[in-house]
């Protein structure tokens, strides 16, 4: 704790802090790099589309001693369409057969029971017509569509318009990600990754919410001070949340790690592993966007607005007369001295109600 | 934005700690007494934990029909299907409705797909049979019954034959008596070949058949048949074939009867309707035939109102019960009335049925699911494996970083586990809440949400004692930000869960639900259980004092020392930080 602890108190206090705003063009380079192999990995390799999605079955037999070749065989012939046969860890076979009739599964069924001696009750079937998966991805689209729409109405009545754009682009990127590693890897995609992708939505929109929060309170009248540009405040949001992110996205990541574990190491393939894998990947993407794209991006998006550029303008002529008046060369990094030395005051540049200046409210950044 | 107005400053939460702890742990134990009162101590488990089969129907729209899928029709299939199913003989079979179109059947522990595919059906099995012979509904006593019992031992049956069918007068007449010879003379239409009936004397029974011993194995079927349960009479109708003769028993139970083959099946019926009769003024139903159901309905009618009663009845058989049989007085064609005692209800019930065959709509296999118990049972170990793991490393991060305040995390954990737990229980039969895998993903990944908000309430009390404040007044003034903060994002985080729910089907459902309902439980052991228990924490010595244990610790933390306090007056209790 202590390290971490303290290292949150100096991020707290701007001691340290990485200069995300100042660098956003690189982390958009990153992030545009990535999002154009994902489409492009996407438009090229394709999605590995689950049984769910193209219709067929699947079964899975109780712990046997048959083989994969026997299973295969038998499968392939019962149905006249390749089988692909797993053997997986507990020793169960699993057995799945694309585009095959709803109707020949419980012939098929019968024939795997008397050719790899199981009882017909103990073998496991999954089928799946054809249509189901178009329904489930349709579901999911009006999901994402409706959700998309929603929260970018409450984010513009809850902070701004330009903080709801910021977050649905960084959402936008979020899935993007996921579904493109999903593509350059191969994994198959089952309703447990549309579930799992469905889930992102609101855990990558809940870390940019905190990192708005902060920043709304921390810019809470900025044109009344001449201390800080928009971006620097962002910064120092961005700094001053980066311990909670963190532990957010370990505390988040944990439990889908035991997930992944359990249903990828002894299950072998299923719902758990299906939906903890884009959950995985997702969480990720989402922790790296609230910091890296979403806030530079209101930044950037805040920073056109007029008045900012005014503000910015005046407190960089500010900045320019205290050089030349050779007080103490005032540039950026004296500035954080200035708030090692008196954090308080820098709160009221912030100016919550209009403190007198050396008021003691809240300095940027500090919510949490 | 969500944050309420209220209570802010730092007095504003401080003062009832112990209301809001009374209060949760009210909630905690009324929930859990709920729960043992109620003997559902455990969730119910979905198809995919407990074993069973799973099947989604999704209506087929039909053209020219756009409106066909609607509530109504909906409703009516999934009686139907439900009535079907049950019949298996395994209990508890749900059908439930799903979204607009789909139909999910779930079948606890049955894992013979096969038969449940063929009972769920997706094909009309309504078929108008002949009555050969009725009585009443229960089953005979075979030892009682003596084999040259030719005459008819229980004539007083009075069965459910409410109802007559006429062209247009209809002629509501006295219900039929038991005739021993209906059967005997029927049986000999049966081209199915019998021979030795009268080897098996006990077999026969009241309508018995000493004059010709056609089949005695349906003689003792029909002696046999028990209308009076409804697995009974789901047994009498179970793999029947339209050309076979059978028994069957009425819906209600109160009759039974030997039914010929199939003459007209409810593909033959065109439309039919509920009506008002305006002279009688009773509830009527009222039918059209199809071209060649016309001519089909012609023959078997005037064949029927020929003979005797209660020959001359025929039985509306649907899934192998006979709904209603009405008498023919005379040959009908094209249209029939079919009138009785009906009620607006019943009449419409049967309007349904004839016009739409066995279920209002057609349906589709979209998915067909069977999970052994083993594998289930399988399953749900590794999620409760992989729970255990996710709630164990997430402890182990709190305490490593939290250290003392990771206390209060358990504790909340704990709250929200339990409340999580017992209203999952008492959800099941209550709503026909459902624990399946993803619900257990969703219980797993909750775990994170709500941890989540403690980091948020922690870090801003540890801000306030980086800022130099004391405990005491740093828990109370970390609060209303915090707690703004955790409403903001939980509401999100809800949102999404809301959206899932409403627009996906099945087992996404599941998942959408406890992630919902966790979000909702997250706020409320924040608030009520976190936050005051922190307030009391900070009271005691252990942490107001600073241990390096607690998590609390101002020189770990960093912390200014307290010297500036005196400039600090004017300061601390500004209304919009707090």
């Amino acid at each position: 704790m202590s390290r971490l602890g303290s290292l949150g108190a100096r991020l707290y206090r701007g001691e340290v802090g990485y200069d995300f705003i100042g660098s956003r063009k690189i982390w958009y380079g990153i992030s545009i790099l990535i999002t154009i192999t994902a489409v492009v990995a996407l438009a090229v390799g394709g999605l590995n589309m689950g049984i769910e999605f193209k219709g067929g079955a699947v079964f899975t037999t109780p712990s046997t001693s048959a083989t994969v070749a026997q299973a295969e065989e038998s499968a392939t012939s019962a149905s006249g369409h390749q089988a692909i046969v797993q053997k997986l860890g507990n020793g169960t076979l699993r057995i799945q057969i694309t585009e095959v009739d709803l109707s020949k599964s419980d012939a098929i069924k019968a024939e795997l029971s008397k050719d790899l001696k199981v009882p017909e009750e103990k073998i496991n079937a999954d089928l799946v017509g054809p249509s189901w998966g178009e329904q489930i991805a349709n579901k999911a689209w009006t999901g994402l569509g409706v959700f998309m729409i929603l929260v970018v109405i409450y984010l513009a009545i809850a902070f701004e318009w330009r903080m709801a754009i910021a977050a649905l682009v960084a959402l936008i990127h979020d899935i993007t990600i996921t579904v493109g590693i999903y593509a350059l890897v191969g994994f198959e995609v089952t309703p447990g990754t549309v579930i799992g992708l469905l889930t992102i939505l609101g855990y990558s929109l809940y870390d940019t919410v905190v990192v708005f929060d902060s920043l709304k309170e921390g810019t809470k009248g900025i044109t009344k001070q001449t201390r800080w540009t928009y971006s620097e405040i962002a910064n120092r949001s961005i700094n001053g949340t980066l311990v909670r992110s963190i532990n957010t996205t370990v505390v988040a990541l944990l439990p889908v790690a035991g997930l992944l574990f359990i249903g990828g190491g002894v299950l072998g393939a299923g719902m758990l592993n299906d939906i903890s894998l884009s959950l995985f990947v997702g969480l990720a993407a989402g922790a790296y966007s609230s910091i890296f794209i979403a806030t530079p991006l209101v930044a950037d998006l805040k920073e056109r607005e007029p008045q900012m550029k005014a503000l910015k303008k005046r407190i960089l002529a500010k900045r320019a007369a205290a050089a030349a008046k050779g007080e103490s060369a005032e540039d950026e990094q004296s500035y954080e001295d200035d708030v090692i030395e008196e954090p308080a005051p820098a709160a009221a540049v912030v100016g919550q109600r209009q403190q007198p200046p050396r008021g003691h409210g809240r300095t940027p950044g500090k919510r949490r | 934005m969500a944050a309420p107005k209220k209570g802010r400053g730092p007095s504003g939460g401080q003062g009832r700690p112990g209301r809001a702890l009374a209060l949760i742990l009210i909630a905690m134990v009324a929930l859990t007494g709920g729960m043992f009162l109620s003997g559902h101590t455990t969730p119910r488990l979905g198809i995919d934990l407990a074993g069973g089969t799973s099947i989604t129907l999704k209506a087929k729209s039909q053209p020219g029909k756009p409106d066909a899928i609607n509530q109504t029709n909906m409703d009516t299939a999934v009686s139907i299907i439900e009535r079907r199913v049950n019949g298996l003989g395994v209990s508890e079979a749900e059908v439930q409705t799903q979204g607009r179109d789909n139909i999910i059947v779930n079948i606890p522990k049955g894992t013979n797909s096969k038969q449940a595919r063929e009972q769920v059906g997706t094909t009309a099995q309504l078929y108008f049979r002949p009555v050969l012979a009725v009585t009443e509904g229960k089953a005979t006593p075979t030892g009682t019954a003596s084999p040259s019992a030719s005459g008819s031992p229980k004539p007083s049956a009075s069965p459910s034959s409410k109802e007559t069918a006429s062209g247009s007068k209809a002629t509501p007449s006295a219900s039929a008596t038991t005739q021993g010879r209906a059967v005997t003379g029927a049986l000999t239409k049966d081209t199915s070949p019998s021979p030795s009936a009268s080897g098996t004397p006990k077999a026969s029974a009241s309508p018995s058949a000493s004059v010709d011993p056609a089949t005695a194995e349906l003689q003792k079927k029909f002696a046999e048949l028990d209308c009076s349960t409804k697995a009974g009479r789901a047994k009498a109708g179970a793999n029947v074939k339209p050309t076979d003769t059978t028994v069957a028993c009425s819906s209600e139970g109160d009759a039974k009867y030997v039914l010929g083959p199939a003459e007209v099946s409810g593909t033959d019926v065109g439309s039919a309707k509920a009506a008002v009769d305006q002279q009688r003024g009773m509830w009527i139903v009222q039918m059209d035939f199809t071209d060649k159901g016309s001519k089909k309905f012609q023959k078997i009618t005037s064949k029927l109102s020929t003979q005797q009663s209660p020959m001359n009845q025929f039985a509306i058989a649907l899934d192998g019960e006979v709904v209603s049989a009405p008498q023919v007085n005379e040959t009908l064609s094209g249209s029939a009335e079919i009138s009785g005692s009906f009620t607006q209800q019943s009449a419409q019930d049967l309007a349904n049925v004839l016009s739409y065959g066995a279920l209002p709509l057609s349906f589709r296999e979209d998915t067909v699911t069977t999970v052994t118990a083993a594998l289930g049972g399988e399953q749900l170990q590794a999620g409760l494996i992989a729970g255990a793991i996710g709630l164990a490393l997430v402890v182990i991060y709190l305490v490593a970083y939290y250290r003392g305040l990771a206390l209060i995390a358990l504790l909340s954990l704990a709250a929200s586990g339990i409340l999580t737990y017992t209203l999952m229980s008492l959800l099941g039969p209550a709503i026909g809440f459902a624990l399946n895998l993803p619900a257990v993903c969703g219980a797993i990944v909750a775990i994170g949400i709500t941890a989540d908000s403690f980091i948020v309430y922690f870090e801003r009390i540890r801000d306030e004692i980086r800022e130099g404040r004391t405990l005491r007044p740093a828990v109370e003034r970390a609060w209303p930000r915090a707690r703004r903060t955790i409403l903001v994002s939980d509401f999100v985080s809800f949102l999404a869960a809301a959206v899932l729910f409403i627009v996906t089907v099945g087992k996404v459902q599941g998942f959408a639900f406890t992630l919902g309902l966790t979000t909702l439980l997250d706020v409320v052991v924040v608030f009520l259980f976190t936050k005051p228990v922190m307030t009391l924490m900070a009271r005691t010595k252990f942490f107001s004092s600073g241990h390096p244990w607690s998590g609390l610790d101002p020189k770990r933390l960093g912390a200014k020392p307290p010297l500036r306090r005196s400039r600090r007056v004017n300061a601390p209790t500004d209304p919009k930080e707090a």
